[in-house]
């Protein structure tokens, strides 16, 4: 079984986010980019899926070189090679052309990805790949098993879950719980330096929409402290001034 | 031109998403002038698809068939697809639930429209373009984004926008489109619902709780606090990494982001990926024993006390108020 996943390079999740003057691109300085956890988490069910047999655990991400310490890193962990689309990560709707062509080319049983980026949590790619290549898609799954020639897939939903069964091929989104991500071992580390890592062009794709400004949250007032022994007060104030109950 | 809104359904009942998702699509239409045809799939009575007129739909699109019975984002995107083709649709309004989060990019796929997920606040239209504001980076910033393309979906977070009840009523028509055998592969093998708890992700409540309570065996008084509020549970990331609690309450930025009108946060120091999480909620009420905890910076209202001494008083408190 032949595995694709994609993966992108995120800010580590302690980042503080800023943005330039003009509030057009975000501070890139002093930012430790790191791969999408939840890509981790795809990664990590792929190697646990093919490890012991003849299958292949590919890595693609649409990045420019900068992005290559990250692509290492997932070959450390254990894919057996990579291919990095040699371009600016655009949208969810440009990447996803990106896997999609390169998976029209070179066939996969499954193709797994990050429920969403946390960087623009778009939870798209999976969704728009299954589009792309008329295959289904779980954009947000629990556990992944395989049974033969299908996918068994949770998936979360509103105040319960789901159980599918589903053909191979198809893309699944993986979620927390799907996999315990891997920590890379010293030989992994090394061999990751000599693993296969081919670079390819990207594919035109027309633009539908951009980021024309970003926002930072309005900060929140000051705190009111109410004391542990007038827990009434904070109800009185629940209920009359914020009005939540 | 038109706006269409897939209007989600659990066994027949619409949820708060689903008015939500109506209402904002009612005041995109009020923006370019136009009216709102509301899409509904699977068996709904015609009562409960009359009510969505209320909320400001003039027409719903039922598609009855049995072969739609089951939620397989494949065939429905297909069907979604078809409606706004059907009624001549330049917006499409999706609340951006877990199948709606399904849906969204394949629906826009297949209209080669722009798509923009987590909005929070109503577009601004500029002739054939729109601007909308969503959440990005996990909740620690917005992303104003221009739609360009002739045809738009926007996904909806939840409680982001106000019901808003406008007392018109809505024709519901059958609606019956083609859809490729190909769409039905996904078979739904079961479906277990939590029938119990209050689902988090739409819970106007929410009561979460962190690693100073010490311990599994702790989150009696949590559950009882939430049953109270009629709230939901929820916990930070050491506690679900812990296996003290299940992923699914798992809230912050590796987890899941809320945006309930209460959030009380229970033992947690509050660390930039936890906040990340819950920057969209209304109010914030903080209980910690340390005075320090960054958690205070954002909330609203904070105790400083032991959770095992304030949390049982808080809970009588609050039954005492109910109860009057």
């Amino acid at each position: 079984m032949n595995i694709l996943v994609c993966i992108s390079n995120v800010p580590d999740t302690t980042s503080k986010i800023t943005f330039s003057s003009d509030h057009t691109s975000p501070n890139t300085n002093g930012i430790q980019y790191i791969i999408n956890p939840y890509d981790e988490i795809a990664l990590a069910k792929a190697i646990d899926l093919t490890e012991g047999t003849d299958g292949k655990v590919v890595v693609i991400n649409v990045g420019e070189a900068a992005t290559e310490a990250t692509i290492r890193k997932a070959l450390a962990i254990g894919a057996h090679q990579a291919v990095r689309v040699d371009a600016v990560p655009r949208d969810a709707w440009f990447v996803a052309h990106q896997i999609a062509m390169y998976a029209k080319n070179n066939p996969f049983d499954i193709i797994l990805t990050g429920r969403e980026s946390i960087e623009y949590n778009g939870t798209q790619v999976a969704a728009y790949v299954g589009e792309l290549l008329g295959i289904p898609s779980v954009s947000i799954a629990k556990r992944i098993d395989i049974e033969g020639d299908r996918a068994i897939v949770e998936r979360e939903i509103e105040g319960g879950k789901e159980v599918l069964s589903i053909p191979l091929p198809l893309v699944v989104g993986a979620a927390e719980g799907v996999a315990e991500p891997r920590i890379p071992n010293m030989r992994g580390i090394m061999s990751a330096r000599t693993k296969p890592l081919e670079v390819i062009q990207p594919t035109a794709v027309p633009e539908l929409s951009h980021i024309v400004k970003y926002e930072s949250p309005e900060p929140r007032g000051s705190v009111t402290l109410v004391s542990a022994d007038d827990v009434e007060q904070l109800v009185d104030l629940l209920h009359n001034n914020a009005r939540v109950i | 031109m038109s706006v269409l809104v897939y209007t989600e359904h659990t066994e027949g009942k619409f949820k708060k998403s689903a008015y939500e998702a109506v209402s904002y699509a009612k005041a995109v239409a009020d923006l370019i002038g136009t009216s709102v045809t509301a899409v509904t799939i699977g068996t709904v009575a015609p009562a409960d698809l009359a009510t969505l007129g209320n909320y400001g739909a003039t027409k719903v699109l039922h598609v009855s068939s049995e072969q739609f019975a089951q939620f397989i984002n494949q065939a429905y995107a297909s069907v979604i697809a078809a409606a706004a083709t059907h009624v001549d649709a330049n917006v499409v309004i999706i609340a951006n639930t877990f199948s709606g989060k399904g849906l969204a990019p394949r629906v826009a796929a297949k209209l080669e429209a722009a798509l923009a997920d987590g909005a929070v606040e109503l577009p601004q239209f500029e002739g054939d373009k729109l601007n909308i504001k969503k959440t990005a980076f996990s909740g620690k910033a917005f992303a104003i984004t221009e739609l360009t393309a002739p045809k738009k979906v926007i996904a909806l977070n939840l409680n982001a926008f106000e019901v808003r009840e406008s007392g018109g009523s809505a024709a519901v028509e059958e609606f019956k489109p083609e859809v490729p055998a190909g769409d039905f592969t996904a078979v739904i093998k079961d479906i277990i619902r939590i029938t119990d708890k209050v689902p988090l992700p739409d819970a106007e409540i929410v009561v979460s709780a962190g690693r100073g309570l010490k311990g599994p065996e702790n989150w009696a008084m949590i559950e009882e606090l939430a049953d109270v509020l009629g709230a939901a549970t929820a916990c930070s990331k050491p506690v679900s990494d812990a296996g003290w609690r299940p992923h699914s309450e798992h809230v912050g930025q590796t987890g899941i982001a809320v945006s309930p009108n209460l959030y009380i946060a229970i033992g947690i120091s509050g660390a930039i990926q936890h906040l990340a999480g819950v920057s969209s909620s209304k109010t914030i009420v903080v209980i910690n024993k340390d005075p320090e905890a960054p958690f205070f910076k954002v909330a609203d209202y904070g105790i400083v006390g032991d959770a095992f001494e304030v949390v049982p008083k808080l809970t009588a408190a609050i039954k005492a108020y109910k109860g009057n």
